[in-house]
């Protein structure tokens, strides 16, 4: 896959990102103001809203990367889907440690089976699975197919995992994460956000590029002159 | 399919394994009511050539077009064709007569019964055993069968003469005579040159997944 | 598809000896879990759904990846396939009797756990819809995912990886209406638990016959 000139966009992003998450976070941690009821502790809320934005983007992004990928056969989305995946991986398990950093403190135990959180986990399990359906699958064409049917497939999942498990709870007392606290300082959240956005976007970015060097390999076209074996 | 239409037109077919090339450049045409030999040595490509065009596996390279359709139109060709694969397609817990039964509920069309069939393949006597029990000489006798049952245009005979004893070699050369009778093309893989060479029209030998 | 369900009901009944196994399998579960509690009968009768569906879904591996074995053996479905027979209806006639075959799992379970952890219940007819239902939840993307996994080498591994966590949404939904039959459903709870039952299978079933095509084929 002839990729003439290596594009250094991806390398901006992730500069960019480190920036704006240098800057929210500074002003997250130190400016703002600690919150009326839970302290300095809901200051992860920083952290973990934007981190639990751009995980269920980059979720998106996998599922629609697999739909085109069905529908079109166009190695581009396999590499693009196998990075979201992955970056969406990375992302949902940060999401779980938060969370559980948050309600240690907050509530006493380490996970407090908040709908949002518990769906983050299946998630998270889900797609790892992906993964490592990825692992086993030699053929490119199988492995490419057989993992964009299961992104799909876990994807339409979600929004079933996530009423089930709310009203599951919804039975017991009703729990809270910190993203359900509101705040008045918006600017260190934003910043936040599109940190972690550019910051992923470089990442799937870098990471489809690897994929695509990988594919190219296993799915050229056959060699004029070979004997019958890669060299 | 028109007369004189070529049953299978196919350029520059590849295929590969992971890193091995099975087919790398294969070119072929066959007539209708012809018969093809396919040689070569084991490993040669024979059977992925012949999984190729049957649409059991897909191509990697170039394109075909058989029994009129291209390679994409898998549904169209299966219809029509019907292949005699290494793998026998049998389920070992159901017996021969059940096997068959299951093959001519899906064939939909009116088909030949699966008693006569089995009658032709010289099998009646075991028809409520189940294939379980059988030795490869019968199950090869039974995929053989199941092949009749689907009344091929274009019949893909991998190995036919495999695991067969000399009456076998004999009903695999009168189902082939059947076949051509009836206008159907046949493409045999086959190690048994000489025999198959005293009556095919073409021959087409592989080595390291090209034609010679 | 009525040519795949039979060949399914034929081949199932062949080898039923399996089921038994597989039921085998269910109980023993049942009494491990119970190991996990104790002899405290009121919790025993609290969690016996949880445990009931549980020892279903680890039932239902045995049972999925069991189904295409008979499949894979001689390539028996590239055999069917190239017939020609629709994916779809192949896939229909195996979901359907796999489904049938964790029914009826379920059901033969129900007396074991009744006896173990004394949940007993008068609400019978309500127990064998959750069970239909839940059995026919796990069935849908299992089968397809036994289909993906039987064409490679870990498939042991691979299946309940895979499945598990999709299911969850029947898990709790099972559970929780099961519980409340058992228990008593005061509330009348159990009947959104249904209808989320109800809309996973809609979903899944219909997605995972278009999908199965790709699963298959090369």
């Amino acid at each position: 896959m002839p990729n003439h000139r290596v594009s250094n966009l991806p390398y901006a992003f992730v500069a960019l990102g480190v920036l704006c998450l240098l800057i929210g976070s500074y002003l997250g941690l130190f400016v703002a103001p600690p919150e009326h009821y839970m302290g300095d502790v809901q200051r992860i809320m920083y952290v973990h809203v934007p981190t639990a934005w751009n995980a269920m983007l980059a979720m998106t992004f996998a599922f629609a990367a697999a739909v085109m990928f069905l529908f079109t056969n166009d190695w581009k989305w396999d590499a693009r889907m196998e990075a979201a995946i992955e970056v969406g991986v990375m992302l949902a398990f940060l999401l779980c440690c938060q969370g559980a950093i948050w309600a240690k403190p907050t509530w006493g135990v380490w996970w407090d089976w908040d709908p949002r959180l518990t769906t983050t986990a299946v998630l998270l399990f889900a797609f790892a699975g992906i993964l490592a359906l990825r692992r086993f699958v030699d053929d490119p064409v199988k492995r490419g197919t057989w993992s964009a049917v299961a992104t799909v497939i876990a994807y339409a999942d979600v929004p079933i995992v996530y009423y089930s498990v709310r009203w599951w709870n919804s039975l017991h007392q009703m729990q809270s994460s910190p993203a359900t606290v509101s705040s008045a300082f918006h600017l260190p959240l934003r910043l936040n956000a599109f940190g972690v956005l550019f910051l992923m976007t470089g990442f799937i970015m870098l990471r489809a590029r690897i994929a695509s060097l990988r594919l190219a390999e296993e799915i050229a076209p056959p060699p004029a002159d070979a004997l019958g074996e890669l060299a | 399919m028109p007369m004189d239409a070529l049953a299978i037109d196919a350029e520059h077919l590849a295929r590969r394994f992971g890193r091995r090339w099975a087919l790398l450049d294969v070119s072929l045409q066959l007539r209708r009511g012809e018969v093809m030999m396919v040689a070569g040595r084991n490993g040669s490509g024979k059977t992925t050539l012949l999984r190729v065009l049957a649409t059991a596996i897909r191509a990697d390279g170039g394109r075909a077009v058989v029994g009129g359709f291209e390679l994409a139109r898998r549904e169209e060709i299966r219809g029509i064709s019907a292949l005699l694969s290494h793998q026998s397609y049998l389920y070992e817990s159901l017996t021969a007569l059940e096997n068959l039964d299951v093959v001519s509920r899906f064939c939909g069309a009116p088909a030949p019964s699966p008693a006569m069939v089995l009658e032709r393949v010289g099998l009646s006597a075991r028809a409520d055993d189940p294939v379980s029990t059988f030795s490869a000489g019968m199950r090869k006798r039974l995929s053989f069968a199941r092949v009749l049952l689907q009344q091929p245009s274009i019949a893909f005979l991998d190995e036919p003469y495999g695991q067969l004893d000399p009456e076998g070699f004999g009903l695999v050369d009168e189902v082939v005579a059947e076949l051509r009778s009836r206008d159907a093309s046949v493409l045999i893989a086959t190690h048994q040159v000489e025999r198959v060479g005293r009556f095919a029209n073409r021959t087409i030998t592989l080595e390291a997944g090209r034609a010679r | 598809m009525i040519a795949a369900l039979r060949k399914e009901l034929l081949l199932q009944w062949r080898t039923r000896a399996q089921a038994v196994a597989v039921f085998v399998f269910g109980a023993t579960a049942l009494l491990l879990f119970s190991f996990a509690i104790g002899p405290n009968a009121a919790a025993l009768r609290e969690y016996a759904a949880g445990f009931l569906w549980l020892a279903l879904l680890l039932s239902s591996t045995l049972t999925l990846s069991e189904s295409f074995h008979a499949e894979m053996e001689n390539s028996a479905l590239e055999g069917l396939l190239l017939i020609p027979a629709s994916p779809r209806a192949l896939y229909y006639g195996k979901a359907v009797a796999n489904a049938i075959q964790l029914i009826v799992l379920g059901i033969a379970l129900v007396p074991v756990m009744i006896v173990l952890y004394d949940a007993g219940t008068m609400r019978l007819p309500t127990l064998l819809l959750i069970i239909i239902l839940g059995g026919a939840g796990l069935s849908a993307p299992g089968t397809l995912y036994a289909a993906m996994t039987s064409q490679i080498r870990a498939k042991q591994m691979l299946l309940p990886l895979l499945l598990f966590p999709l299911i969850v949404p029947v898990l709790l939904a099972a559970v929780k209406a099961t519980s409340l039959a058992i228990l008593g459903d005061p509330m009348e709870q159990g009947r959104a638990w249904l209808l989320l039952l109800v809309a996973f299978n809609g979903i899944y079933w219909s997605l995972c016959g278009l999908l199965f095509a790709r699963v298959v084929e090369d």
